[in-house]
């Protein structure tokens, strides 16, 4: 894709972004850092491709470090929000459960 | 359009729907899923696409990444969920700083003044989130001098940093690609120095706007890096988060009573002075279950107050989160909804030592999120409120921030706790809190003070007013 197109595009995504983002309230704070935390991951994709095409060992090396940096932002990132989304509840539902525990 | 843009548009959609779906705690869950799920496409479109299916190499990384991702997040407790998303941080601005470093050197074939700017532009932000997070999450975890670490002529090393990497940035365009390496590896250095000086200086409660900030970066490097490989993906997504970070970032300026330019500027440290007054005057309680067993009757201190409430706010801070007495606060709410009082929650923005971080404490102790109320949702119900029950919170319910002009907090929107009948305090001591001003509710008389560990003396509270209710 060519600069102008990407400049068209960055724009128009933080536009949405900043939509959707005003959204979450203030509750879901920490898990959406931790989640959009995982979505700046997305730079494994760059890495992967830069590293395909390093044809100097290092370099390769370099682009390798780089992908597996990236895959721990992502894969840390969504699984540790998982956990915490899991976590919130209403008041209603707890009970509920406890019901039929009990 | 090829095929392969138009997946990736979808997968671009596909993450900003999940975000979407994280504006209620009923479909996050899902939004979460939206989100990774578009990820892993994304992630595989680009190993098809690319024909990089093929690489032993990248499988390893790939493999270990996961796995090390993996094992981080399975093993982090909630309360370190700052220094873990910090870390996270890190690692993302890392790989951005990476991406970019290598498009410059040339990897991607021959590179227009356009890829030159974006490219070393990403290198810059990318290095500077890099050592700023991992900065950040030492100080966190502890490892490091959570207070501001400040050194003689530090702004001025400061700006020197910058200077030079600007020099550096400028020197890359008529550099020919047998001088760029050395400039490329000069900006990386110099703005690696830059973002441990930029993160040394910021202590504990400042923590919630730098790691918003730094999240804002690491979508930025991203994005950025993406112009520099021309990847729409890269581009877009990273976009959606430094949007995000910057979302955050003004809210928590705003309930600091900070600016966002002043943040940019590196002004995210409060200049605290050692405050001058002597010894003030409070009403201190004593609290053991001997005390409670030998003298049930005719107590006219704080427990009664609590006996008698009908109406209840609770105000966690990161004290709490310190004394890990969430688990304490969530038994003691138990006690007193089986009194039939009404009991909610407060929870002031920079609470804790990120966004939103009292609101996972208290999900994951099992308190209801329902019961979880916004400051400016709340503030106007203390006035009705029969008791405030404060757990380790100090700044945030100062009203010094609304009187004392030339303080560090002077300004600052705080949770309105004193104008409640009562307001009980377990906080260890009655040391002003980290902004270092001193706290007038301590000494107003409709306030009482509990001292000591929030977790002992909550179980104290609770064995109490069990007594009490046995024997009334």
């Amino acid at each position: 894709m060519s600069f102008p197109m990407l400049l068209v595009l960055f724009i128009a995504a933080s536009i949405v972004g900043y939509r959707v983002i005003s959204d979450v309230p203030s509750l879901l704070h920490t898990p959406l850092m931790s989640g959009t935390n995982a979505l700046s991951g997305v730079t494994v994709l760059g890495a992967l491709a830069v590293a395909a095409a390093a044809k100097i060992t290092g370099y390769r090396f370099l682009g390798a470090i780089a992908v597996t940096l990236a895959m721990i932002n992502v894969v840390g990132g969504f699984f540790v929000t998982h956990r915490m989304l899991k976590m919130f509840k209403k008041a209603n539902e707890g009970e509920s459960r406890e019901n039929v525990m009990g | 359009m090829s095929w392969v843009n138009m997946l990736g548009l979808v997968f671009v959609i596909g993450s900003i729907y999940g975000i979407r779906l994280m504006s209620s705690p009923v479909t996050a869950v899902s939004g979460n899923l939206v989100g990774s799920l578009s990820m892993a496409g994304a992630i595989i479109l680009t190993l098809v696409a690319e024909g990089i299916v093929s690489i032993p190499v990248l499988w390893v990384a790939i493999a270990v990444g996961a796995l090390s991702g993996y094992y981080l997040a399975v093993k982090v407790a909630m309360i370190q969920m700052p220094q873990m998303v910090a870390l996270l941080n890190g690692f993302g601005g890392g790989s951005s700083a990476i991406v970019s470093l290598l498009a410059l050197l040339g990897i991607l074939g021959d590179i227009a003044a356009t890829d030159k700017l974006t490219a070393a532009l990403g290198l810059v932000i990318g290095s500077i989130t890099l050592s700023g997070s991992l900065i950040a999450a030492a100080k966190l975890h502890g490892k490091m001098e959570q207070k501001p670490i400040l050194f003689k002529g530090q702004s001025t090393w400061n700006n020197l940093a910058l200077v030079l990497i600007g020099l550096l940035f400028v020197s890359i365009f008529p550099a020919g690609s047998e001088g760029i390496p050395i400039r490329a590896f000069g900006i990386l250095v110099l703005s690696l120095v830059y973002g441990v000086l930029f993160t040394i200086r910021v202590g504990g409660a400042d923590m919630p706007i730098t790691i918003s900030l730094l999240n804002s970066f690491s979508g930025v490097a991203a994005s950025i890096s993406g112009f520099a490989v021309r990847n729409p993906l890269l581009v877009a997504v990273g976009a959606v988060v430094g949007t995000s970070g910057l979302v955050l970032t003004r809210l928590m300026c705003k309930a600091m009573n900070r600016s966002l330019s002043q943040v940019l500027a590196g002004k995210t440290v409060l200049v605290s002075k050692e405050s001058d007054t002597g010894a003030i005057s409070v009403h201190e309680a004593e609290i053991s279950e001997e005390k409670c067993k030998t003298d049930t009757e005719g107590q006219d201190d704080f427990l009664s107050f609590i006996r008698d409430a009908k109406s209840v706010i609770v105000i966690p801070g990161y004290g709490m989160a310190l004394a890990q007495a969430q688990h304490e606060v969530k038994k003691l709410t138990d006690i007193l909804e089986d009194m039939d009082k009404e009991v909610r929650f407060a929870i002031h923005p920079v609470a804790g030592r990120m966004p939103g971080h009292m609101n996972v404490l208290l999900a994951e102790a099992d308190v209801p999120y329902d019961k979880l109320y916004e400051m400016d949702d709340i503030n106007e119900g203390f006035r009705e409120t029969d008791v405030v029950i404060v757990v380790g919170a100090n700044d945030v319910i100062n009203p010094a921030a609304n009187t004392a002009e030339g303080t560090p907090i002077y300004g600052m929107p705080i949770l309105r706790a004193y104008e409640a009948k009562h307001v009980i305090i377990f906080n260890l001591d009655t040391k002003p809190g980290y902004a270092g001003v001193d706290n007038p509710l301590y000494s107003m008389d409709n306030a009482t003070l509990v001292l000591g560990d929030a977790a002992e003396t909550l179980l104290e509270a609770i064995y109490c007013l069990q007594e009490m209710q046995n024997s009334g």
